[in-house]
């Protein structure tokens, strides 16, 4: 019959025993490791918008057609610039006229059918522009819907589009709830903002980003806790486009209100 | 299988086989599942590099400085400290040798960008001086007044 | 001009790459494949419920379900940008996309409607292609004939009792098999639209559900109608020919269109419709009940801008007149004629109203988009997603199901 204290004493050294090779899996799993590892070195690329800061002049969009090779003329473009105006009698106005490409060169808001309507000054509770391009989602919702495999992302977080691939079936302009992609009017594929990536590979910026002489424009990897970009988005009210779509989108905004669309 | 009413599914096999055969040969080799999964990941890997081989146009003021280390003093110490020298002066490319020069923008439409004058107090626009270009001079370049690369300075000095 | 700015207006705030570029042609698409999917289903009942009263009318929807299936593509074609490339979506297919399903849904489909074909033809392979064989100096047309039908008949040339009765059980179980099929044609078109979570007015379940009732009522209007006409063409013919061969069947004993197949037929088509109108109903009560974020614009679209398009068309013109009609007593031919032209009329517009409608309003929720569809092409664009490019679509079935019938004829009197 065994004693009490043995029974105690066994007891424990049982469960300790087991525990050890427990524990000595989690001390040396060397998966764990290894993906910690490769986790500190690897990239996912994110933006970071500042609304305060642009003013509207555009320039970011004249760069990024001329570095990415989007006809000047043609009405589509990677990225943009919205202008929201709030008046005093609680209307907002939302104009971009040719994505803001010459910038905005009229006071008066653009509704279309190549009509303005005329603002006053005093009328305005609260004016800003919005510079908008892809997000580069977590969950891209037009990679899911492209038949062919012509568009996916990468291990950084881009969504690219191969241009030999792509059926032009439109699918994943479809797909996307920011209306960021377009027909390429050259190429007659599927095109989008690329956040410029021969560039960013290089160690460059975006263009969009080299354009922006006030800073409103700002790209970084999520994955490095010392980037500014990185911090700024961890401790400061920033906030995502269109949340509910679950498309889990890598741009962040400053300043973003509920007028914005 | 003796019975003839199989004849029609040897046709199916045929159509299939003659798929597979055509994926043999249509498909690139390297197709297939990338990092992201099927889902995100499904595509061609050769492209990742076919895309970061597009050529950079826009150099950026640090490449401009090599050569203008003047000009670019000039403007790091004036108010357009931040703009880059392509916004004005378009895409750097392959300068010096292909194009010999760039062309300068002196339109006012350049400069109305961001000096049209916008009350929007609660912008960084609101914070821009500016004009009205349809009643500020409309008839003159702004570089017959303004210098760009100081706008404290006088114009065309 | 990029690719739809030519029929695109734009008003208030639209992203500025928005523009209107599933046209046409995308509505063709579902239209055209319903009608197959339905001509099928219809074809089946007989086949399988061994609804004794449709055999005049399976055969003829078979043929033409097999008609309508290689101008299902046509539209396709038409609207990709990189038409020639189109052939992917067999090669390196991605399943998390509805559209990929294609492929595999199609390919199936055409095959067990071949094979179905196949086995209620084979028999008359058989003949035509030994009465060929038999001929002792074959013209060059004859010669075509004959490898023709002597390829069609796959070398199976026993067409006696047994062997005739295996086609029969072959087709029962080809025609069982092919419902479900059907309907995955025409539910993944739905699925392709409801799936789509950036479009307010598309976002939802009922959608594979309702394309597939709309489907079926589009086929089953579709071979009501061309089954009447047909006869009474034949007839027409019958009696001009008459005068050159008077040992022709005269247009008496010809028999018209029997009021008892159409009526009994428009019995399912009024089930259907029944269907597919509930679920709709249902999903715009849903809507305005639940009043999320898109209503404001939605509501704008559905009850200002197409108010016409989806009420007065779609449900009026398309819906309760062919009802009133169908359900009025003592049905004849000539009501039948207008009934069925109605419900397709509202089918058109039924996916006229997803696909455009869809499209009549900005991602934004703050702007919307006028669709004009180009009429008169002055570019190849503007001819593939445009009116000539949708009538071409909307007449080579009817070309295609002429030919057909000179290899697979559907009435037994074969003249």
């Amino acid at each position: 019959m065994i004693s009490r204290r043995n029974f105690c004493r066994n007891s424990l050294l049982l469960a300790g025993g087991l525990a050890i090779p427990l524990a000595a899996l989690e001390l040396f799993d060397p998966g764990r490791l290894e993906a910690e590892k490769i986790d500190g070195k690897k990239v996912r690329w994110v933006f970071l918008v500042d609304t305060q800061k642009c003013v509207g002049c555009g320039l970011c969009v004249k760069e990024c057609k001329i570095e990415n090779e989007i006809p000047y003329d043609a009405n589509v473009t990677r990225t943009w610039v919205e202008r929201y105006i709030v008046t005093k009698d609680g209307k907002t106005h939302i104009d971009s006229p040719k994505g803001a490409r010459d910038g905005f060169e009229s006071s008066s808001v653009d509704i279309g059918h190549g009509k303005f309507e005329e603002i006053r000054a005093g009328e305005i509770d609260k004016a800003f522009f919005v510079p908008k391009l892809c997000n580069q989602c977590d969950n891209p919702p037009c990679v899911q819907v492209c038949p062919v495999g012509a568009t996916y992302q990468t291990e950084d977080g881009v969504v690219l589009v191969d241009r030999k691939w792509c059926i032009g079936c439109g699918y994943c302009i479809m797909g996307c709830p920011y209306g960021v992609r377009f027909f390429h009017p050259v190429h007659h594929v599927a095109e989008k903002c690329n956040f410029c990536y021969h560039r960013i590979t290089k160690g460059m910026q975006t263009g969009c980003i080299d354009a922006c002489a006030f800073g409103a424009r700002r790209i970084g990897n999520i994955r490095d806790p010392e980037d500014p970009v990185t911090r700024i988005i961890m401790t400061e009210r920033v906030n995502v486009l269109k949340e509910e779509y679950g498309t889990k989108p890598q741009v962040f905004y400053l300043g973003f209100t509920k007028e914005v669309r | 299988m003796k019975s003839h009413v199989w004849r029609p599914l040897y046709v199916v096999l045929l159509v299939i086989a003659l798929v597979l055969v055509a994926r043999e040969i249509l498909v690139p080799a390297d197709f297939g599942v990338g990092s992201r999964g099927y889902m995100y990941g499904w595509h061609r890997p050769s492209n990742v590099q076919e895309w970061k081989q597009v050529s950079v146009k826009y150099r950026t003021a640090q490449y401009c400085k090599n050569c203008h280390r003047d000009k670019y003093d000039e403007i790091v110490k004036s108010p357009h400290a931040a703009i880059n020298c392509e916004n004005c002066h378009g895409p750097a490319l392959g300068h010096p040798d292909d194009p010999r020069s760039l062309t300068i923008d002196r339109s006012r439409a350049l400069c109305a960008r961001c000096h049209f004058r916008l009350e929007y107090p609660t912008s960084g626009r609101g914070k821009i001086r500016g004009i009205n270009p349809a009643t500020h001079h409309p008839e003159l370049d702004c570089v017959t007044c303004h210098w760009p690369h100081d706008p404290r300075k006088e114009g065309r000095t | 001009m990029v690719h739809g700015e030519a029929w695109t207006l734009k008003e208030f705030f639209v992203y500025p790459n928005e523009y209107i570029y599933w046209t046409i042609q995308i509505v063709m698409y579902p239209f055209m494949t319903g009608l197959v999917a339905g001509a099928f289903v219809l074809s089946s009942l007989y086949h399988v419920f061994g609804v004794k009263q449709l055999k005049e009318i399976a055969r003829f929807s078979l043929v033409f379900s097999f008609a309508l299936l290689p101008v299902a593509m046509l539209p396709l074609m038409l609207h990709l940008q990189q038409p020639q490339r189109g052939i992917e979506v067999m090669l390196t297919p991605h399943f998390t996309s509805a559209i990929a399903a294609f492929g595999i849904v199609f390919t199936t489909y055409g095959m067990i409607v071949a094979s179905e074909l196949w086995f209620v033809y084979r028999r008359h392979f058989v003949e035509s292609a030994l009465a060929l064989r038999a001929i002792a100096q074959r013209s060059p047309g004859q010669q075509l004939a004959h490898l023709l039908f002597s390829a069609l008949t796959l070398g199976a040339m026993d067409i006696g009792e047994d062997a005739l009765e295996a086609d029969e059980r072959a087709v029962k179980k080809l025609a069982g098999a092919g419902i479900p099929v059907a309907c995955f044609l025409h539910g993944y078109a739905g699925f392709i639209f409801g799936s789509v979570k950036a479009n307010a007015l598309w976002m939802t379940p009922l959608m594979p559900v309702i394309f597939i009732c709309s489907a079926v009522v589009s086929g089953i209007a579709l071979c009501i109608l061309t089954y009447i006409v047909t006869m009474e063409i034949r007839k027409l013919l019958a009696r001009w020919r008459k005068q050159n061969y008077p040992e022709l069947p005269s247009p008496d004993e010809l028999k018209s269109a029997e009021t008892q197949v159409v009526a009994m037929t428009a019995r399912y088509l009024l089930m259907f419709m029944g269907a597919a109108i509930t679920l709709e109903l249902l999903d715009l009560v849903f809507r305005g009940y639940t009043a999320v974020k898109s209503w404001d614009i939605l509501r704008n679209v559905i009850y200002e801008r197409d108010f016409v398009n989806i009420f007065v068309i779609q449900y009026g013109l398309g819906n309760l007149l062919p009802f009133i009609i169908f359900l009025m007593p003592r049905l004849t031919i000539r009501r039948a004629v207008a009934g069925t032209m109605l419900v397709l009329l509202g089918v058109f517009m039924m996916r006229w109203n997803v696909v455009i409608g869809g499209q009549a309003f900005s991602s934004s929720f703050s702007g919307f988009m006028h669709y004009t569809l180009p009429i008169w092409p002055h570019s190849m664009e503007t001819f593939k997603e445009g009116f000539f490019g949708a009538a071409m679509v909307g007449l080579v079935p009817f070309f295609l199901f002429w030919v057909l019938n000179k290899v697979m004829p559907v009435f037994k009197e074969t003249h």
